[in-house]
């Protein structure tokens, strides 16, 4: 067990996929020398060569365009977008081509392309530098979208999405970078979570919370202050945002008869409105209260000096959890 | 052929690409020592005043760029994109602009900003992270920073049609400058607005500074060929002007502009230049250049020319000097004071200016955020 931020994980686990699979590749902007902004791929070009490590040119519909091309040949390309505003340029890419391909080719071709892409707000950043587009992917039959939370899952959840032969849009929680937990990069990835599973983090029986990225630590701190008030709360990290899965997320609202989603992003049209809806239609019957959602305004994401108000924090939960025993 | 020979041979490709032009291969009207130099045709009369005064705009625009950097490293500022070394170049092209013209800035043209007579503090807002900008663009002719790398490019082409169509080409015409950098060259916006702007043939002064370094990647991952020479594929001329010489870029941006706004259609300059800082303030570039280039470009410093030029030419005695010390300390203190004294914005303000009108929906959320704060506010009293 080594002691990694999350960053490090993710780059621990880079590194292994690459040693694993010589087909393996990364590209984007700085991500050679520099090591990327958050330096997740830190000394990569240095171990594995200038034609695995890739400093692109600048232009994020190119680095997943020729991502796709490079995977038609048999790679398995990594493409790193830089923050998530940035994303855009190449969301033609992603979702007219990279989640099309093997639907158009009636499964002839597979297109095994990961894009990492750092999300949601919370260090300071200028526009364009906070956001969180996870709806506009999930919208999008044909890819998965997972989101790590923590630097265990970082590692494993990093190999599964390379190693996964559907294209994957892998959401870091930027603001999380630097948080450092134990992770066992000795072994395998046996005792690993499969990538489509949600992961209950916390039992409890009052309250079933759900949450993904960036959110899930401050989830965690609202069900420990809840539990103080005597209320149970579970908190469960759903990883995989596309597919859903349902299973464990209807098994703990059917259990606990109350439901708060959160997420930075904004609600409308957020993942939340899509799992209140599901939720809704699977759980009826045990619901004592609507589903909840607690995320970002509608609006453009504020400058950073007001972002802890956009940002949902640990009060903004327990207000949402509050409402639901108001029913 | 490994994929890294490549980059090696564009290296080494006789127009000279990732090395220093001569002074021939790019148009110089004062030499790194401060000496007049002639070039044909870009005659440039001006007199001392002028080059006081754009001498004044060098200094007092380093100063603001040395004070936010100032700011950010002691927590005033969210982050900061300095434009050290590349003063000629914003100034020389700021300058050449009539108050008519509209210019569209990346996000690190404060040199243009302070020519278009924008107050710095409006700058300083959106890097504490206070505004996006939120100025005004009509009132400068200046629009907001982009900072999606390309993007403006297809705006300023735009409003350059718009121009066309409003009948304000001519003679005094109106034109318009898009700034952006070596590394934007690559994106499809700023090919496709090469492409929108030469078939339309849209008054409109594409100005890539070339600063060498798209934060850590070199010219060379972008281009094989000098920037400037990738105009003519697009069927409009490109220039290469040394980025460090405020007098070159005055004159190239000028002639192009009146280029522009006389129906001549669109031009390219390269501003051939060097970031001498970080890419921002949270950059290290000791990861990946080495000392010894910084060195060279240090002696090629845009200021020091016009200095050596206004002294040996005696167009400047030593109270000039000592008079715009003086006013870049003023400045200085100015910034440092509207910084520090900067409140947050009401945070109901993030539900403005999201539409041109009022809409439930909005209204409903602001007015439960509102009622959820005042919560707070109950308790604590």
């Amino acid at each position: 067990m080594t002691k990694l931020t999350l960053s490090r994980a993710l780059n621990e686990g880079l590194r292994k996929a690459m040693e694993r699979d010589p087909k393996v590749l990364i590209m984007g902007e700085d991500v050679g020398k520099l090591g990327g902004v958050f330096r997740v791929t830190d000394g990569l070009q240095k171990d594995f060569g200038e034609a695995r490590v890739v400093d692109t040119p600048l232009a994020e519909s190119g680095i997943v365009g020729t991502a796709i091309g490079l995977a038609l040949r048999g790679y398995r390309p990594v493409c790193e977008i830089q923050f998530d505003g940035f994303v855009f340029p190449a969301f033609d890419q992603i979702t007219s081509q990279l989640a099309k391909m093997r639907y158009r080719s009636k499964g002839n071709v597979t297109l095994p392309v990961v894009v990492r892409i750092p999300f949601g707000g919370g260090i300071g950043a200028v526009e364009h530098h906070s956001e969180s587009p996870e709806a506009l992917f999930i919208h999008t039959g044909g890819l998965r979208v997972v989101a790590c939370s923590d630097p265990v899952d970082a590692y494993a959840m990093i190999q599964q999405s390379i190693m996964s032969d559907d294209p994957v849009i892998f959401f870091e929680p930027k603001r999380r970078y630097w948080e450092r937990a134990e992770v066992d990069t000795a072994g395998g990835l046996a005792e690993a979570l499969p990538l489509d599973k949600a992961k209950v983090v916390v039992g409890g029986t009052d309250v079933t919370v759900l949450c993904y990225g960036p959110m899930v630590k401050t989830c965690l701190a609202a069900a420990a202050a809840a539990g103080e008030e005597g209320r149970s709360l579970e908190v469960i990290d759903l990883r995989s945002l596309s597919p859903l899965d349902t299973e464990t997320i209807f098994e703990s609202v059917q259990r606990t008869g109350r439901c708060v989603v959160a997420h930075e992003a904004p609600v409308t049209g957020g993942l939340g409105a899509e799992i209140a809806a599901r939720v809704t239609e699977a759980c009826f019957y045990q619901l004592e209260a609507p589903v909840l959602r607690v995320g970002g305004f509608s609006t453009p994401y504020p400058p950073s000096r007001l972002e802890e108000h956009y940002l949902p924090d640990l009060d903004r939960v327990l207000d949402a959890v509050d409402r639901t025993f108001a029913y | 052929m490994t994929v890294n020979d490549a980059g090696r041979a564009a290296s080494a490709d006789p127009l000279r690409l990732g090395g220093q032009p001569e002074s021939a291969e790019f148009i110089q009207l004062l030499t790194p020592e401060g000496e007049r130099v002639e070039h044909p045709d870009y005659p440039l009369e001006i007199s001392a005043e002028e080059v006081r005064s754009l001498y004044r705009d060098l200094v007092l625009i380093r100063r603001i760029d040395y004070e936010a950097i100032a700011l950010q490293r002691q927590g005033e500022l969210g982050i900061w994109a300095s434009l050290l070394g590349q003063e000629a170049a914003q100034v020389g092209s700021g300058r050449a602009l009539e108050p008519k013209d509209m210019a569209f800035p990346t996000y690190r043209e404060h040199g243009v900003a302070w020519c278009r007579g924008l107050d710095p503090t409006k700058l300083l807002e959106l890097f504490r992270g206070v505004s996006h900008g939120g100025w005004d663009p009509k009132e400068h002719g200046l629009h907001l920073y982009t900072i999606v790398i390309g993007s403006q490019t297809l705006h300023a082409t735009g409003y350059a049609m718009g121009i066309q169509r409003d009948g304000a080409v001519g003679e005094d015409g109106e034109a318009v400058i898009v700034y952006f950098g070596d590394g934007a060259t690559s994106q499809g916006d700023v090919n496709e607005a090469f492409i929108w702007a030469s078939v339309t043939n849209a008054p409109v002064v594409f100005f890539c500074q070339n600063n060498q370094w798209a934060i850590s990647e070199p010219l060379e991952r972008q281009s094989r060929v000098p920037l400037y020479l990738r105009a003519h594929g697009f069927g409009f001329p490109g220039v290469r002007v040394d980025g460090n010489d405020v007098l070159a870029c005055l004159a190239v941006t000028r002639k192009a502009m009146q280029a522009a706004r006389e129906g001549q259609g669109p031009t390219l300059i390269e501003a051939f230049t060097y970031r001498m800082g970080a890419h921002t303030t949270t950059d290290d570039p000791t990861r990946y250049r080495l000392a010894a280039e910084l060195e060279t470009w240090k002696l090629k410093d845009p200021i020091e020319r016009v200095k050596a030029y206004l002294v040996r030419n005696q167009l400047a005695d030593e109270k000039f000097f000592a008079d715009l010390e003086a006013e870049s300390d003023e400045v200085g203190a100015r910034i440092r004071k509207a910084c520090r004294e900067m409140p947050d914005p009401d945070p109901m303000t993030i539900f403005e200016n999201v539409y041109t009108e009022p809409n439930a929906l909005l209204e409903s959320e602001r007015d439960q955020y509102a009622a959820y704060l005042d919560s707070f506010e109950e308790v604590t009293r």
